[in-house]
């Protein structure tokens, strides 16, 4: 028998969408029953363009073999004491924030792709989607995996989890993806495959991958590199289902601009947290967040729009205003957490005179002028002993859960201010972004675990700080908080290296 | 003589991350451990789904089994990503180089007509089977609670989808790639009477809403009785018949039902032992689906292997359920 030869496309489609089937026993809709809820409209699912042709055998070869290479040099990176190779121990506040903010969300991403590549009525969309489940399930597994000889060296690694579920600020990475795993699975597709995946990735997976390169965490950025060309397939796949979803009806198009405008909001605002990771927490920096943001948000996703535009898509509502935050969004992330220093698993600090040089100059318009005379007085507090902490409770963002702190942007000294009324209760904004938000689905984001609501309202363990902070989110109160300057984590640098505490040079000075 | 490198020691400050300590005890642990244990969500969900308002995220109450703590649950082949894909790859290995074999001895021509058209008739048509195996694992995994449950339900999902294309491949293999096999096949599928019992049961399972009797239905009732009329009974058939050089290309469903047999039963009997409410549960769903699956496969298993077929798998279920008690 002489074989035929069959190309690449036709095979893939032989082994993926030829194995489906009209179902005749049982409705199509007891078999999909999210498919129409959501009023997208699909004519015909055959449509689909598969993104990538990765069938499961190339799969297992190719991803065993990047696994192989990565536990390689995470045991290599744990024999050799790695962590002691890192710019200084301020770094590994970042990636503390990664793992208890992000990684979560890693795993978050595998249900929900796991969820939409069982309920997609195409067979090509499914697939697609399921590899991406479990590319995912590496992500955070890696990600625990090369963090794990951190936690056994610095504080703040050590209950990720558990934080992740009660902890005030990891609520804004929670509650982001909450919101789309809840929503209908084309929504979920928009806002983590597209808006999430393709639009925002570079300004969130690269700064941190980068930010681990630049001072020399081996093992994080080893994960990274090892996980680029996963990333790479699943940002083929969040263009695809955009063009997809626009391509099969037009009045998808409303739609899916309704969510994307969401999305990009709600991506944005919790990309505040890896603006003041860029900007304040790298010893090493890769570039300024406004440097970041005009790359790969204007230059690229500009271009993007621009490509969506014969679909009849607009850049994003509210990108205006996001642009115009790019010179104050990462100072005044920091500050932030900065004041609430001592309600964080993480450690934060003033920048060094060096520092805030570099920050001067990559924000002249804004730095100087409005973050720096606050920066100096607080750091003379700390000299003089007297280290800020700000004893309230904040209020937050119903929306995004971000403390109210974010200024308007017509006058960056006075705080942004919007609410809304629902039902009799008044809810709060940070932004129009996350009012117009809520206003379109109220009944949703009532429903919102808002942090601070739940200690007034007595379930967060007891009504004093070290009830909420030590016994309820477990936190090693002195050891996981406050500033890094005193923190065990400095000691334990210090000894590694040799080197004399801040303290201690202060105390000999006088 | 051995020699020994010095290396600097640094003291760690603990040996795991606290939730794995708690659960394990204060001690170095595995990657398995760290990366499977209490590391999904459990509390404090921000809102409803919209696709089921009634429920959370990972709510305890998608399947009428109760457990304690989900956690509880082990995967004896710890497998994790790393370990899974690793292992697969390793199994695809030796797959390709069979298939390879195959080719190149131009095994399909030294098969008779007749073999072949039985092949194609009776194990191509799983392609179809797989994809829906594929569909009712995808559903449990996006419905269960806990990590290190979930996950065993992904790898099988992509398992499956895997041995669905090795499949469609073994049909490629015995036309010589003109696809006129796979089309055959679908036929069967569609309209075979043989094949619409096993048709009807998968469309029946892919409308379960529970996601633990979609388990007991598609993994535990349906895998057990199918892979041992095809994998085992059909493939000593059809070697009677000539067609020995089949089990080269179907090792792999062979090794991969072994080794997903051990996740199976190690779930299940983690949560059948949990309270008698989980096993008059899961005995009610073990009935009800094996009633249907002896119904429903029976013209499968005589036209793939004979009229004993399907008791002697009967058989083999029944054991398996013995041994936790079912």
């Amino acid at each position: 028998m002489s074989n035929r030869k069959i190309n690449m496309k036709e095979k893939y489609r032989l082994l993926t969408r030829d194995l489906d089937w009209e179902y005749s026993y049982r409705d199509y809709k007891e078999i999909f029953p999210q498919e129409e809820f959501e009023g997208i409209k699909i004519t015909d699912w055959s449509k689909w363009e598969d993104p990538f042709r990765l069938t499961m055998d190339a799969y297992w070869k190719y991803q065993a073999e990047k696994e192989k290479k990565l536990y390689a040099i995470l045991d290599a990176f744990a024999q050799n004491n790695g962590q002691q190779n890192v710019t200084d121990a301020r770094y590994v506040n970042a990636i503390k924030l990664f793992l208890t903010g992000i990684s979560p969300g890693e795993h978050q991403a595998a249900m929900g792709f796991g969820h939409v590549g069982r309920q997609l009525g195409g067979v090509g969309a499914r697939v697609a989607c399921q590899m991406q489940a479990i590319d995912e399930l590496r992500h955070v597994q890696t990600q625990i995996h090369a963090m794990s000889h951190y936690n056994k060296f610095f504080d703040g690694f050590q209950d990720f989890s558990h934080m992740h579920d009660r902890v005030w600020y990891l609520s804004v990475p929670k509650s982001f993806f909450d919101d789309a795993r809840t929503a209908g699975p084309f929504e979920y597709m928009v806002a983590i495959g597209f808006s999430f995946e393709y639009v925002l990735t570079n300004l969130l997976f690269v700064p941190f991958m980068s930010g681990a390169a630049y001072n020399g965490d081996m093992a994080t950025v080893t994960f990274g590199f090892s996980a680029q060309s996963d990333e790479a397939r699943h940002m083929t796949l969040g263009l695809e289902i955009i063009k997809f979803l626009l391509e099969q009806h037009p009045d998808n198009v409303p739609i899916v601009q309704r969510w994307i405008n969401k999305w990009f909001w709600r991506g944005t605002r919790m990309l505040a947290l890896v603006a003041m990771m860029m900007d304040y927490m790298l010893p090493n920096k890769v570039m300024s967040w406004q440097e970041a943001w005009e790359v790969y948000f204007e230059e690229a996703g500009g271009s993007l729009f621009k490509d969506l535009a014969r679909y009849g898509i607009e850049m994003p509502a509210y990108a205006k205003t996001a642009i115009a935050e790019k010179e104050h969004i990462s100072h005044q992330a920091w500050s932030i957490f900065y004041n609430y220093g001592h309600a964080a698993a993480f450690h934060t600090w003033m920048p060094t005179e060096k520092e805030m040089d570099w920050l001067s100059e990559k924000y002249p318009n804004t730095f100087d002028k409005y973050y720096r005379p606050r920066f100096e007085k607080w750091r003379e507090m700390e000299a003089a002993g007297e280290r800020f902490y700000n004893p309230t409770l904040p209020m937050l963002c119903q929306t995004c859960q971000i403390p109210m702190g974010f200024t308007d942007m017509e006058d960056p000294t006075s705080t942004f201010y919007r609410q809304s009324e629902y039902d009799g209760e008044r809810y709060n904004f940070c932004s129009d972004g996350c009012k117009d938000i809520f206003d379109h689905e109220p009944e949703k984001y009532v429903q919102a675990w808002l942090p601070v609501h739940q200690i007034y309202q007595g379930n967060c363990g007891g009504p004093s700080m070290e009830d909420v902070l030590g016994n309820y989110y477990k936190i090693n109160l002195g050891v996981d908080n406050m500033d890094f300057h005193g923190s065990p984590d400095e000691e334990r640098w210090n000894m590694w290296h040799n080197l004399e505490s801040a303290e201690n040079k202060l105390k000999r000075a006088s | 003589m051995s020699i020994e490198i010095k290396t600097a020691t640094l003291e760690p400050i603990r040996h795991t991350f606290e939730h794995t300590k708690r659960r394990f005890g204060d001690k170095p642990a595995s990657r398995y451990q760290e990366a499977s244990y209490d590391i999904a969500p459990e509390q404090n969900f921000h809102y409803r789904p919209f696709w089921q308002p009634d429920k959370e995220l990972f709510d305890k109450s998608r399947t009428a089994v109760v457990m304690e703590d989900w956690n509880v649950h082990k995967d004896p082949r710890q497998y994790y990503y790393g370990t899974y894909v690793q292992a697969r790859a390793k199994l695809q290995e030796v797959t390709e180089s069979n298939y390879a074999f195959f080719e190149k001895r131009g095994s399909a021509d030294r098969m008779s007509e007749a073999v072949r058209a039985k092949i194609i008739r009776c194990l191509v048509p799983l392609r179809h089977a797989e994809l829906g195996a594929n569909m009712n694992n995808m559903f449990a995994f996006s419905y269960g609670t806990a990590t290190v449950v979930n996950q065993g339900f992904l790898y099988n999902a992509m398992d499956r989808l895997g041995i669905a294309q090795y499949l469609s491949r073994i049909g490629l293999l015995l036309d010589g790639n003109s696809t006129e096999s796979l089309t055959l096949a679908k036929e069967y599928w569609m309209t075979d009477p043989a094949w619409q019992g096993l048709r009807r049961y998968i469309e029946n399972v892919l409308c379960v809403k529970d996601w633990f009797e979609v388990f007991i239905a598609q993994d535990v009732v349906l895998d057990t009785l199918l892979y041992d009329i095809i994998y085992r009974q059909f493939d000593e058939a059809i070697t009677e018949q000539g067609g020995s050089d089949l089990a080269m290309l179907i090792e792999f469903m062979q090794e991969w039902h072994k080794d997903s047999s051990r996740w199976v039963d190690a779930t299940l009997k983690t949560t059948v032992e949990e309270s008698d409410h989980n096993r008059t549960t899961i005995k009610r769903w073990v009935d009800d689906w094996r009633e249907k699956a002896v119904a429903d496969l029976a013209p499968l298993a005589e036209i793939a292997v004979g009229d004993t077929a399907m008791a002697a798998s009967l058989d083999v279920l029944n054991q398996r359920l013995a041994k936790v008690g079912l």
